[in-house]
């Protein structure tokens, strides 16, 4: 089994603001371990000639002209913020989150 | 409110050796934002300059930049770097509300460039080479302004202002390797080397590279140890030191600082510390912890970037004279002096001077105004040189009047604070405030009489042969004038009078 344990995945929500009780963590811990290890098995069928890749497209540099394309007003980039004031979006108080 | 205890700067000093490291971010002046189409602009609306990317909306598909490569490659060349053959971007995860997409790209361990060096030269001449680690490409994060507080800062506020607009303005981000053996030159070095920076990518045209809009910002590594060991001591990083002056200071607060931890028997602390301007401090930010858990991976809905050689070496064809190199061919084309040139470029008006000349003055006349003249005005003024709005013709034109005797030196530098009041051109100005010249001989001639009336004994010395007394006549005939005679004109006129031929 992979070394995926609870602690792991407890450190893994906290970073993803997602809350998670006892439960969740157990079963979580379980299947992350399995698709793992899952994951695993694909690179033991790779041999030592197939170098390790992030992108499975063989494409590079697809790149864009420096030119001006089109851009919201701010009435419409602000059309989905829960609050916002003078033409921003609108947050709560950050530090209190710490 | 900040508590820190500091030892002096020469204490530390002699108990402890620093070691330097920086990480400067430049902002590149692409018309475009690094993976959207919508304008890079500093100063519009708040949230005119984006759209789906630049807001991170769920299923839009993030495009490169191609200009942002190249400056990034010109960057990479101008710091000595290697270009990388194959590159990839990023995404560095963390929750914050200048980011709408909860991650920058970014790149991590691949960035374009890496291993290179930057030749640092010291207010006195001494080069220091600064290592370069590496530079990267990454996207800039929005605005943010805390509202509510007492102070605008983010502590105490009760809510936070987001505007997007420079979410996504391409950044290169110059990483440097420790900096080891500056010793107590390294406030000095640091304000040196960010310079160095800025004047790169000024040249190179990538960057407007203005600090005071945040184009180049600087996030400064402290760290001390005692002398004679190698292992480095816990280093403390701290952000947005947003000015030359600043990064200078911020260096040498934080050597103090560490220096009196270090002296209480306590480790340091490896956090990041926020920098305050106005009391000249560093205060401490989050500490560094599991914050710092970006858990990046390869950006998926990005390809890599190859930079093939022959690619490189034609960017590398268009890179313009370094400014080191510059430097040496303007001061053997000026004829100036080590310590004058020194001065010239200490004071920031290399170009300033070079536009003067090339208006038409000769390099002694535009140093002498910039250096004698406008630099000290700058300074009283708290402003660069260059930002006073003095135009090279406006000094062209005074020195010709200057040289066609139309005014004389002292009235040219009052023509000068006029202009720099808005009165108007020099000509108007010497129209207006009736500055020109006395070189109508007639009341010259009555001046020169009363002066010599009032001090016979001079004279006398000069009929004798004794030219260096001429002066207090001179003097007379230039105060009853009130320093509007032509002193040459005075001088011949004296001669004349008293039959003296030299």
């Amino acid at each position: 089994m992979a070394a995926i344990n609870r602690d792991d995945v407890a450190h893994l929500a906290r970073l993803a603001h997602i809350e998670m009780s006892a439960e969740e963590l157990d079963r979580m811990a379980g299947e992350l371990a399995v698709i793992v290890d899952s994951v695993k098995s694909v690179s033991e069928a790779a041999g030592d000639d197939v170098p390790a890749t992030s992108h499975p497209i063989p494409l590079t540099n697809v790149f864009r002209d420096d030119v001006v394309g089109h851009t919201f007003t701010a009435k419409q980039a602000l059309s989905g913020a829960p609050d916002s004031d003078e033409n921003r979006f609108k947050v709560p108080a950050i530090l209190d989150e710490a | 409110m900040n508590t820190d205890a500091v030892l002096s700067f020469d204490e530390a000093m002699e108990k402890y050796d620093p070691v330097l490291g920086f990480e400067v971010h430049v902002e590149l002046n692409t018309k475009t934002k690094m993976f959207s189409s919508a304008p890079n602009v500093f100063g519009d609306e708040p949230n005119t300059n984006v759209n789906e990317v630049d807001l991170g909306m769920p299923g839009v598909l993030p495009v490169v930049n191609r200009t942002a490569i190249e400056s990034s490659i010109k960057i990479g060349l101008a710091l000595n770097c290697k270009i990388a053959e194959s590159c990839r971007f990023a995404r560095k995860q963390y929750f914050y509300p200048d980011t709408p997409k909860n991650f920058q790209t970014s790149q991590y361990d691949e960035p374009i460039a890496y291993d290179g060096y930057l030749d640092v030269e010291l207010e006195d001449g001494t080069v220091f080479r600064v290592e370069i680690e590496r530079a990267h490409m990454e996207e800039d994060a929005g605005k943010l302004t805390h509202m509510g507080g007492a102070t605008g800062r983010i502590q105490g506020a009760d809510f936070s202002l987001v505007d997007y607009n420079r979410a996504g303005v391409p950044l290169v981000e110059i990483v440097t390797k420790p900096i080891e053996g500056a010793g107590s030159r390294a406030p000095e070095l640091a304000k040196a080397y960010v310079a160095a920076v800025r004047e790169i990518v000024k040249n190179l045209g990538v960057s407007d590279a203005k600090m005071e809009r945040g184009n180049v910002r600087c996030d400064a590594n402290v760290s001390l140890r005692p002398h004679g060991r190698e292992r480095f001591g816990i280093r403390s990083e701290t952000k947005n030191v947003n000015s030359l002056r600043a990064v200078e200071h911020a260096v040498r607060y934080e050597i103090q600082r560490h220096a009196a931890v270090l002296d209480s028997g306590e480790p340091v602390i490896q956090e990041t510390r926020h920098w305050h301007e106005d009391t000249r401090t560093t205060t401490s930010g989050r500490a560094k912890s599991d914050a710092d858990d970006y858990r990046y991976f390869p950006e998926p809905d990005l390809v890599p970037v190859v930079a093939s050689r022959e690619w490189v070496e034609q960017i590398r064809a268009t890179l313009p004279e370094p400014p080191a190199e510059r430097r040496k061919r303007l001061k053997a084309d000026w004829g100036y002096s080590d310590l004058e040139f020194r001065d010239v470029v200490n004071a920031g008006v290399l170009d300033e001077i070079e536009e003067t000349i090339a208006a038409g003055a000769t390099a002694s006349v535009a140093r002498k105004w910039w250096m004698g003249e406008i630099v000290g005005r700058a300074k009283a003024a708290d402003v660069d040189p260059g930002q006073l709005g003095v135009e090279a013709a406006t000094v062209v034109e005074l020195s010709r009047m200057v040289e066609a005797g139309k005014i004389n030196n002292k009235m040219a530098s009052q023509v000068l604070d006029g202009v720099l009041a808005g009165e108007g051109t020099p000509e108007e100005i010497v129209e207006k405030r009736g500055l020109a010249v006395v070189s109508d001989d007639g009341p010259l001639l009555e001046a020169i009489d009363a002066a010599l009336a009032a001090q016979p004994d001079v004279a006398e010395k000069i009929r004798g042969g004794k030219m260096q007394a001429i002066g207090a006549i001179v003097g007379g005939v230039m105060k009853a004038t009130r320093g509007q005679a032509d002193a040459g004109r005075v001088k011949e006129l004296i001669l004349e009078k008293l039959g003296v031929s030299v």
